[in-house]
Order: structure tokens, then sequence, then C-alpha cells
């Protein structure tokens, strides 16, 4: 019992904090101490973060199985948490601007973090099903946080109705699997499956399937994405891009390998499938989209595809190539969040990417680090996002789905027309009523920093990729 | 004799009653919200049966993780229709259309 609770004490911690936090904040300052407890959380994350890395080491298990601590879950859990903690203190100032900051968002956001812990680490369809659920609770509340605007709660509603319908299919899925394998262990369902599996495993696994891609938005399950990504304050549209989009990936990775990597034939043509509509979807759809809250939803979708088609490999260096790809995905979307954090106009936040007309003229700074960020997001050489797509088409070709990896390609090329479609506008478009300099150094700050990343990353990407080999090995056997 | 298949057959068909209420139904965002606890029910005859046939008591404790859930989705989800509503003051299906898609 003790050794369990050691191994699930970063979790505890932070559960405990955040506990703790609303009690002290509903008996004393409520929102006047958001600010200073958005920093606190941050700050809190970032330990965490720095602990799981630095101390972690090894395979635990805890509580008969059901929770794992292995090289895996670690890495998700420090890109979760770091991610996190990012789009904290970017969206701070934003939102005590515009006076939406209240004090349940960051314990909000401490809890929808538990919730990716366990979800990463989850060894049981239980501990699965509980991680979601407490990610997805807390996830529903801050997209209708903005209580007196329509848009955020028709967001929060759509956001609501749907996952809980992609719970519920998860569930139907996980009752099959239970009654056909007769455990909701990950151990033992793979036993299960060994071999030929019963026919009622499979409808779990599809089942199973399904409700995960409705979490990482993938084609068919993406409708929610651009209409939650549009209607919920932008800070909240970042956090939806970044760490619950990880740990979902990294949740889809350890039920196909963990719990049914025994029966990687019958999984991998569903998840190529998902993975080639979510490309061309995502390329696609986005093209005539104006708002650039939207066009994020949909190029989030694409780069999903990206990431599974990694998965849909099926081979420790698939899952390698879809951990970096993630990692890169958020270091990128919290560059591009801060630019768009910071664009306004009368104090008024502007979605518009017209608005952008020839930005670079008056932020030559900032209009650079976009436009390698927006590159980087295309795929283009020798950014960081090029890299992070050569490994998922590596792995796929590798994988024997050499078809997939060329659709990738042309999905890309396609893709790539939208990105350049806010450059163009951005250098060479026509003259307007031009945006406001952004106020927020915090916002520039992460807007540098991530666009340096990009540039810098190429060298030997800080060391992720070995990293990333060495959590995929923990995974996959 | 009702045995495990009868269970199943019950769950699968509140199940499929649950989903198609969600996407046919038009009128009032609370059908939506008693089609999602159906769905839920649903896997939860499908667990306890499991259970029972299995000998095993892992299902009926998932069931009671079910039902919490269940309680906390329900009441985060009345709470997003009130703020809807007050935004809005209708809850039809309809309605729910201020974004395109």
């Amino acid at each position: 019992m003790q050794a369990d609770l050691t191994v699930i004490l970063p979790e505890i911690v932070i559960s405990v904090y955040a506990l703790a936090a609303l009690l002290l904040v509903a008996y004393t300052g409520k929102d006047k101490m958001a600010g200073m407890l958005v920093w606190l959380t941050a700050g809190l994350f970032v330990l965490m973060a720095l602990w799981i890395g630095a101390t972690g080491n090894g395979t635990h298990t805890a509580f008969g199985g059901m929770f794992n601590d292995d090289g895996f879950a670690r890495f998700a859990k420090v890109t979760i948490l770091l991610s996190a903690a990012a789009v904290l203190v970017l969206g701070q100032e934003y939102m005590q601007r515009r006076d939406i900051l209240r004090f349940e968002y960051p314990i909000l956001i401490a809890l929808s973090a538990v919730g990716m812990m366990v979800m990463v680490s989850a060894g049981d369809l239980m501990a699965l099903y509980m991680g979601l659920e407490l990610q997805s609770l807390a996830l529903y509340v801050v997209a209708s946080l903005r209580r007196d605007s329509a848009k955020s709660t028709e967001a929060g509603l759509k956001y609501f109705v749907l996952g809980a319908l992609s719970s519920g299919l998860l569930l139907y899925g996980a009752s099959l699997t239970y009654g056909y394998a007769g455990t909701t262990l990950f151990s033992g369902i793979i036993a299960a499956a060994e071999g030929q599996a019963p026919i009622g495993l499979l409808i779990g696994l599809v089942l199973v399937i399904s409700g995960l891609a409705f979490k990482i938005s993938a084609v068919p399950f993406h409708m929610w994405t651009p209409d939650v990504y549009e209607g919920s304050p932008t800070p909240i549209t970042a956090f939806f891009a970044t760490a619950p989009k990880m740990a979902a990936m990294a949740l889809f990775a350890r039920v196909v390998h963990d719990a049914f990597g025994g029966v990687v034939g019958d999984w991998q043509q569903v998840l190529a499938a998902l993975s080639l509509l979510s490309m061309f979807l995502g390329a696609v759809a986005a093209i005539g989209q104006t708002d650039i809250k939207r066009l994020m939803a949909y190029s989030s979708i694409a780069h999903m595809g990206y990431a599974l088609m990694g998965l849909a490999s099926g081979t420790v260096f698939g899952v390698q190539a879809m951990l970096i790809y993630m990692a890169i995905y958020v270091t990128m979307n919290i560059g591009t969040f801060a630019f768009i954090l910071s664009m306004e106009r009368d104090g008024q936040p502007v979605t518009d990417i017209r608005s952008l007309n020839m930005y670079a003229k008056a932020q030559p700074g900032r209009a650079l680090a976009m436009l390698i960020l927006l590159f980087s997001l295309a795929g283009v050489p020798p950014l960081l996002g090029f890299f992070g797509k050569l490994y998922v088409l590596r792995a796929a070709y590798e994988g024997g789905l050499a078809w997939l990896a060329v659709a990738g390609v042309v999905a890309s090329v396609i893709g790539a027309f939208y990105y350049l479609r806010i450059v163009f506008y951005m250098y060479f478009g026509e003259e307007g009523e031009a945006l406001e300099t952004g106020r927020s150094p915090v916002q520039w700050a992460f807007l540098m920093a991530s666009a340096a990343i990009m540039l810098a990353g190429i060298i030997n990407m800080f060391g992720v990729e070995a990293i990333a080999q060495a959590a995929a090995a923990t995974l996959v056997n | 004799m009702i045995g495990l298949e009868h269970y199943l057959t019950v769950a699968a068909a509140l199940f499929v009653i649950g989903i198609f209420g969600l996407f046919l139904n038009r009128k009032n965002v609370i059908i939506l919200l008693m089609s999602i606890e159906l769905i839920l029910l649903s896997v939860n005859i499908n667990f306890v049966a499991f259970s029972s046939f299995l000998g095993d008591l892992v299902g009926q404790v998932f069931t009671l993780f079910v039902l919490t859930v269940a309680a906390a989705e329900a009441a985060i989800g009345l709470a997003i229709l009130v703020c809807f509503f007050r935004n809005r003051g209708t809850i039809a299906v309809e309605d729910v259309n201020v974004m395109k898609g």
C-alpha cells in the first residue's frame, strides 16, 4: 500500500493542491486571488514535471497493475504538465483584462491535469475511464467559462453532449471487452486477445477506439472541434489544442499496445483509415476558414492524423515518432496561440485572419516569429515541424503502410496552402486598419521562444529523440 | 430461463435507442441528457450481466464508478444548460446554432 501511494505521489500532490486551493480561495479572496493562483498552479506543474522527469526511473506498477509508472507515462506527463503550465501563464493577462479570470480556472486546469496523468498511466479500463472523465468534466466547464457569452456556453454545451456520447461509446466498448476478456486489466486483456481474438473483443476494441478518436478529434469524430475552438475563450482554446491532445494520444497508444498489442493487424487498418481521413479533411476544410481559431481547429485535426499515422505503423519506432510529433506539435501550438492571444484591436480580441493585413510592416519581429511557426506547422524544411512529419512518414513506411505515407505527403502539400495564406496576408496583404501591438511581454516571450525552438531544435532536437525512444520501448514489447 | 444473451440484448437495444435519441432528437437539450443517461445505463446492465455470468466482482465495481460519474456528468450538463438558457432564452436543439458546424 505504501509503495502504491509512492508511485502516484505526483497525482496526489496536485489533487490535494487543487482541493486546498479551492477551500482557500472560497473562504478568502475569491476572484481577486485568481491571478496569483494561476502562477502558483503553473509553478506547481513545472515543479512536478521536473520531479517526474528527474527522479523517475524504471517501471513501477501500483494497485495490482491498474496504474503504470513507466518511461512512456513519464514522457507524456512531463509534456502535459509543461504545456499546461505554459498555457496557464500565457492566458493570465488576457483573461484578467477581459474579466473572465475566475479562481475556478486554475483549479479546474489542475484537476484536468490530474485526469490526464491518470489517463497516460492507466493499466486498467477503470483507471482509463476515471482519468478520462476527470479530464473531460473539467474541460466541459472551462469551455463555457465565459458564462455571459452565448458562444462560450454553446461551445460548452456542444462539447459536453458529444463528449458524453464518446464516453458512452468507449464505455460500451469497455463493457464488451470486460465480458469477453473476463477482466478489465490491460495485462489480462492482452492475454485473452492472443492469437485469434473473440469477435466480442474486437467489437469492444472498435468502440473503445471510436471513443478515443473523439477525444483526439480524429475524423469522422471531429465535428465538435471547430465549434468548441471558436466558441471558447482563446486561452482555453490554446489549452484544448495542447495538453489534452497529448494525453488522449498517449492513452490511445497505451490501449492499442498494452491491451490490444496481440492483435496489431486488427486495429492497424482502423487507425490508418482514421489517420488518412483526418489528414485530408484537416487540410481541405481549413482552406475556406477566415477565423483563425477555426483554422487552428482544422489544423489540429490534420496534425492528429499525422500522429495517428505513427501509431498505425504498430512498431516501437511508430510510437517514438508519435511521441516526438506530439512534443513538437504542442510546442508549435503554444507559440501560435501566444500570437493569436496578442491579436486585438481597441482592446477587443480579433480572430479574423484578414485583420493581419500588412502586419509585418508594423511588427516585423512578431511577424517573422509567426512566419517560422506557420512554416513549421506546414512542415516546411528545415524547421522542426518538418522533422516531426519525417519521423511519422518513415514509421508508416517501415511499418508497411507506404500508401499512407504517400497520402500524408500529399495532404501536407494541400495543408501548406492555408498556412501560407496567413503569411501572405501578413507580408503582402492590402493596407488596412492595423492591429494593436500586443501588450503582454509573456506572450511575446512564448512566441519568440517557440519560434527559436523551431529553428534551434533541428540540431539535435534537444535530446528528445533518445528520450522518446526509451519511452516507446517501455510501452511496446 | 433468462440467460446472459437476454441481458445483452436489452442493453444493446437501450444503447441504440440512446444513440438514436441523440441524433434524431430535434426538440430539446434535456432529451439529449436523457439519451446520454440511457447509454450509460445500458453499459451498466452489460457490466452487471457479465459480472454475474463470469462470477467476477470487478464488473459491479465498474458499475458503481459509472453511476458516480454519470451523476457528476448530469450535474455539469445541467449547469452548462442553465448558463446557455440564460444567454439565449431557449433550450431547443435547433437554436444551438450561433456557430455553424
